[in-house]
Order: structure tokens, then C-alpha cells, then sequence
């Protein structure tokens, strides 16, 4: 099956854990590893994996980009520096999938709204955050249901599983998870809480899901669509569970979900790795599809 | 112990760490009756925020009778001389919320983490300093590390720029490896009836901030009573510059009435202290009881036994339907 070349920007716990997965997959093929630590734990894995590497940044990769084919890029680094990463590779005629809450490009979560990506020629899309990717499918869940006037995620993760770039940005976490609560999940008002846990052994990622509906809410309705959407998400991270709940009490709605990693990186705790990083590589996957079957041409800018 | 001589700050929590007892539902006029009494009293700084802070209304924390913004704008005018202060807890409140408080005229930003996490401050502590704000960082829950990863962690927030730093344990390691001019505070629930003597302890150690709330008014058993901590000190020698009979009005004839129940060391706020579990979770906990038809104390036990911190709230209802299951309980 053909595979499209792709480059990993950022070697922290985000692009290492993406490293595993992309290295499985049928249509993604993992060629470069971008970081800006020489002694980087995550460099010497992907050196060790058969990728390049460079410690110098996206401009240590730029030049190599077009003999080496690479047509996606995953920035896996921080908002802050997302935007140059950005323009720089697609000015290689890469498309970006950004794992940063940047939010440069349109949101993209995929059990909800992967489709509505398909043909729209983005050259950008931002994968939230991995709170974002743990609850808007709940809040979409209830919203496909009835009209929900506000929706509130608390994302409690292990303090081992959040890097140095969440901690320093953590204000884009809370503001880019609330946006996409109500542009992707459907509900008027949205709002978004982070937790770091730092209880050892690590907490497993937990996210709770509140959603307020605009009349009382249909139970029956809204248990079966979250049942419906739980498989969903399993698709490409199976230890998406609902824990507890939904809860009806007036009009407010809860749901107690428990995001179990695959451990490919970080142990099972860190689901917050795996929900963004397998969402983030599904939706490269689809893209990479498209490049093969014609559907999306990729032009580099002319020198 | 002799503090005789010693000055300190004394910062009122009535009506933010107050927000929990009332379930944030306290009205505009009674937050302007009670901090223009503090006013009156001498009491040189008062906290105004829900009671999580900035952005803290929410399903997970309660929401407020009135926002952020409204209660701010409507006590500034009414207070002459103390400061006035907004707490934010990075992870609920963000930059533009630390911004509107500025431009409503606070004096003071509290930023406070978990005391393990100070790295998520730098964003608001930054922000702070640059609009020129007496910036404090606070260390929350510090039962549950050592001095070592304290003494880190707050040196961590002084590197961001905070002018004062508070912890609730290890004042004197912490105090010893700050900045001779980083101001040391001391913040103390009454969950073990240890408000007062812990707040003394902590002068002794060389805190020089101190807060409390007027008739106690605060989240669990509440805050350090602080008429009863003001009386105190004047014995001991400790200059607060706070008229303790007009402070003791407030807290009788002001705070004392608004109260939806009495501010005590009842079985579930001392399961608290106990426990170690963070002290807003009280009323949570009363409400899972009522509605699961599992043991307030039970579920509180629970919740500590699982290293659940500051910002849980939602893990309550989580561990009360867990622990109905287990149990076989009809809901």
C-alpha cells in the first residue's frame, strides 16, 4: 500500500508518542524528526527508528523537504512557535496538522467532523487540544440530540503526561479547547478547566463532560447518541470509556470519561497523549488518501 | 513564643474564599456592606473573586450570583484604603480575566497552582507584574510534598516575578530560601481548629502577609477567624493597624447574618482536615450525600485516599455514583 512521507516537528511527549503510531500506519510513513535539543530523548528514539533528525528546528529540515517528498507535517511544539513552522513548511508544499493549540487552521475532531475536511483543499488543520478531543465528541453527542446552550470540559491529566509547553501556554489549553467546544461541539456558550494531577502512581486522564440543554433534555435520546458516539472515538484510541453517568439533574447533563493510553510512549496514564496524537494521525491518514488518489495536488510556493 | 513587635498584613477572604460557604450567591449590596466595614476597620487587604478564583463560574464550582467583573466594579468605589485583590487559578482563569480585574481597579493578583505545579503560573504572574500589580504566588495543599520540592516550586514563581510567596506548610525552609525582599504569606483553613495558632506559628516563621476572613466565612470550617486572630495578636504584641471592636461588628453584624449555615468544624469539614482534601469540596460532598445516598465523610476519605487536589470538584459526583454502585444503593 503506498504511503506518503511525513515529518514529526517536535520531539517532546506529543511527536514521540506520534512517532509510534505514525510508524504503524498504512498510509502515513514517518521520515523526519524535527527537534531543538541535541540530546533530546526523543531524537535519539527516532535516529534509532531509521529517521532522519535535526536539532536545529523546522530550518534544519526546510532544505530536505522536497527531495525527501515530505508532504505533512505534525507540529507537535507550541503555539507560540506554530506559526513559522507553519509558513515554513507549506512553503515546501507540505500540509500542516497542528497538534498545538495555535488554531491557525479550521478545528478538526475527528469522530465529528473528519468528514467535513474531505476535499475542502486545507492546507492547515488544528487537531485542539487533547481535552478537546477527550469531550467535544460527548458535547456533540448531546448537541445532535438538542440544542445545548453551554458546555464545559474539566480535563484532569498526570502532572508527568503535561510537557513544558503545555505548562508555559496553558491559557491557549483552556481558550482553544472553549472555542472548539462551541464551533465543532455544537454548544452556545462553551468553557474549558485544566487539572494536573501530580498523585503517583499517575491518575489516568479523566475528562468530564457538562453540557446545559436549552429544554429539558430527551434521556433517552442522549444516552443512546452517547453510546453511539463512545465506539467511535474507539476507533483509533480503545480505552475511551464512559466511567460515569450521563447524569440528568434539570437540565444540565454530565458525563465521567476515562481516556487509557496505549503506552506506547508514556505509560496507559497518558491517554491524553494517545487521543491527540491517533486523532491527529487520522486525520493525516485521510489526507494521505486523498494525495493518493489524486483528489489533493500539493504545489510548493515557486523560488 | 514572642512576636511582640512584629508587623504584619492582614488579608480578608470573607468574600472570596466566602463565596464557597455561600455558594458564590453573595449579593452586591452585601459584598459593599461587608468590605466597606473592613474598610472602616483598618483591614489593609481584601480579596473579591469567586470563590476559584477569576473565570471560576462554572457547573464544576457553582455559578455566581453576579460575574467577576460586577462584583469588582461595584466594591472598588466603596473602599478608600485597603487594596484590593483577585485570586487566579491557571487551568480555570486566563490573562484576559487577570486584565479586566486590573482594569477594574485591583491593586493585587494572587496566582495560585497546585504546590507541584508552579510552572503553569509564569503566563499570569508575567502579566502581572507587567501592568505593575503587587503579584503574589501561592503554593496550594503543601501537606503533600516536602520542603525540597516547596522550596522549588516557590523560588520557580519568584523567578517569574511575584513579590510574595504563600505556602501553608514549611514557612521557615521556604522563608530562608527566598529573596530577603519576597514578602511570605500565610493562608489557614479552621478544618482542625488550627486557623489562629497556625497563623501565629507562621509569623513566628517569618510570614508577614496573613489572611483570614471576618467571622471565618470561608470554604470547610472556613478561614482563620479573623477577629479572633486580630485579638490575638494584639495581646501578643503583633501590630496589625486593625480596630478589632469595629472588625468584631463586621463580623457579627455583618458576616454573621448572611450566613446559609453555621461556619463550624462539623463532621465533614473536620474529614477534611483529616483527610487533607481541599476544603470547597464541603458542600459538594453534603449535596452528593443527598442525592447518591453515600456518606459525605465516606466519599470525602475517598477523594483523599485518591490524591483528588484543588479543582476536583467533578470527581466528587464521580466517586459518589462509584461508590452508590459498589454499594447497591437505589438512585
Amino acid at each position: 500500500m503506498s504511503k506518503i512521507n511525513a515529518a514529526l516537528i517536535g520531539s517532546g511527549n506529543i511527536g514521540t508518542d506520534l512517532l509510534y503510531k505514525a510508524l504503524r500506519s498504512d498510509r502515513i510513513n514517518p521520515v523526519w524528526m524535527v527537534g531543538i535539543d541535541a540530546d533530546s530523548e526523543g531524537l535519539a528514539r527516532a535516529r534509532k527508528l531509521g529517521l532522519k533528525t535535526t536539532h536545529e528546528g523546522v530550518d534544519g529540515m526546510v532544505p530536505h523537504m522536497r527531495e525527501d517528498n515530505v508532504q505533512i507535517c505534525f507540529d507537535a511544539t507550541s503555539a507560540y512557535v506554530h506559526g513559522e513552522n507553519n509558513r515554513k513548511v507549506q512553503a515546501q508544499g507540505s500540509i500542516m496538522i497542528d497538534l498545538t493549540p495555535a488554531a491557525v487552521g479550521p478545528f478538526c475532531v475527528p469522530p465529528v467532523n473528519l468528514k467535513d475536511h474531505v476535499g475542502k483543499r486545507e492546507l492547515n488543520v488544528n487537531m485542539v487540544t487533547c481535552g478537546g478531543q477527550a469531550t467535544i465528541p460527548m458535547v456533540a453527542a448531546v448537541s445532535r440530540v438538542q440544542p445545548v446552550s453551554y458546555g464545559e470540559i474539566v480535563a484532569t491529566v498526570s502532572s508527568k503526561s503535561a510537557g513544558p509547553g503545555t505548562r508555559k501556554n496553558i491559557d491557549e489549553f483552556t481558550q482553544t479547547t472553549a472555542g472548539a467546544v462551541e464551533k465543532v461541539g455544537g454548544a452556545k456558550q462553551g468553557k474549558a478547566i485544566i487539572i494536573l494531577n501530580p498523585a503517583e502512581p499517575p491518575l489516568m486522564m479523566r475528562d468530564t463532560v457538562h453540557c446545559i440543554t436549552e429544554d429539558k433534555p430527551d434521556q433517552a435520546a442522549i444516552t443512546q447518541s452517547i453510546q453511539e458516539m463512545i465506539p467511535e472515538v474507539q476507533k483509533y484510541v480503545p480505552g475511551y470509556r464512559l466511567k460515569n453517568g450521563p447524569v440528568f439533574d434539570g437540565n444540565r447533563v454530565t458525563v465521567f470519561m476515562e481516556v487509557e493510553g496505549l503506552g506506547d510512549y508514556l505509560p496507559k496514564y497518558a491517554g491524553n497523549l494517545d487521543i491527540m496524537t491517533a486523532a491527529g494521525l487520522r486525520t493525516a491518514e485521510m489526507f494521505a488518501e486523498e494525495i493518493i488518489n489524486g483528489t489533493l495536488v500539493l504545489q510548493p510556493e515557486v523560488a | 513564643m514572642n512576636l511582640n513587635g512584629k508587623k504584619i498584613t492582614i488579608h480578608d477572604m470573607s468574600l472570596r474564599d466566602g463565596m464557597h460557604a455561600k455558594r458564590h450567591q453573595i449579593s452586591l449590596e452585601q459584598m459593599v456592606s461587608v468590605a466597606s466595614g473592613l474598610d472602616a476597620a483598618g483591614v489593609p487587604m481584601i480579596e473579591v473573586t469567586h470563590g476559584d478564583g477569576l473565570a471560576g463560574a462554572s457547573v464544576n464550582y457553582g455559578f455566581p450570583a453576579h460575574t467577576d467583573e460586577e462584583y469588582l466594579r461595584a466594591v472598588r468605589p466603596h473602599v478608600k484604603n485597603p487594596k484590593i485583590s483577585a485570586l487566579l487559578l491557571p487551568g480555570i482563569g486566563t490573562v484576559p480575566e487577570l486584565e479586566m480585574a486590573a482594569d477594574c481597579g485591583v491593586d493585587t493578583i494572587r496566582v495560585a497552582t497546585h504546590c507541584t505545579e508552579a510552572d503553569v503560573s509564569e503566563q499570569h504572574i508575567t502579566k502581572s507584574r507587567e501592568l505593575g500589580l503587587d503579584t503574589v504566588g501561592f503554593l496550594m495543599m503543601a501537606h503533600m510534598v516536602g520542603p525540597e520540592k516547596l522550596i522549588e516550586q516557590a523560588r520557580m514563581m519568584e523567578g517569574y516575578g511575584t513579590n510574595c510567596i504563600y505556602v501553608t506548610l514549611r514557612l521557615k525552609a521556604v522563608r530562608e530560601a527566598l529573596q530577603p525582599e519576597t514578602e511570605l504569606g500565610f493562608h489557614g483553613h479552621h478544618n482542625l481548629s488550627l486557623g489562629v495558632i497556625n497563623s501565629l506559628a507562621a509569623v513566628e516563621a517569618g510570614a508577614n502577609r496573613i489572611d483570614g476572613s471576618a467571622a471565618g466565612m470561608g470554604a470547610g470550617a472556613g478561614n482563620t477567624p479573623l477577629e479572633v486572630f486580630v485579638a490575638v495578636a494584639e495581646r501578643m504584641g503583633v501590630e496589625t493597624g486593625v480596630d478589632l471592636f469595629k472588625l468584631m461588628d463586621v463580623a457579627e453584624d455583618r458576616v454573621v447574618p448572611m450566613l446559609d449555615q453555621p461556619i463550624r468544624v462539623d463532621r465533614d469539614a473536620l474529614t477534611l482536615g483529616y483527610a487533607g482534601v481541599y476544603s470547597s469540596f464541603l458542600l459538594f460532598a453534603k449535596r452528593a450525600q443527598q442525592r447518591y445516598g453515600v456518606s459525605s465523610r465516606d466519599v470525602l476519605v475517598e477523594l483523599g485516599r485518591r490524591g483528588m487536589i484543588g479543582g476536583q470538584e467533578d470527581m466528587i459526583e464521580d466517586v459518589a455514583m462509584e461508590m452508590a454502585k459498589a454499594q447497591g444503593v437505589q438512585q
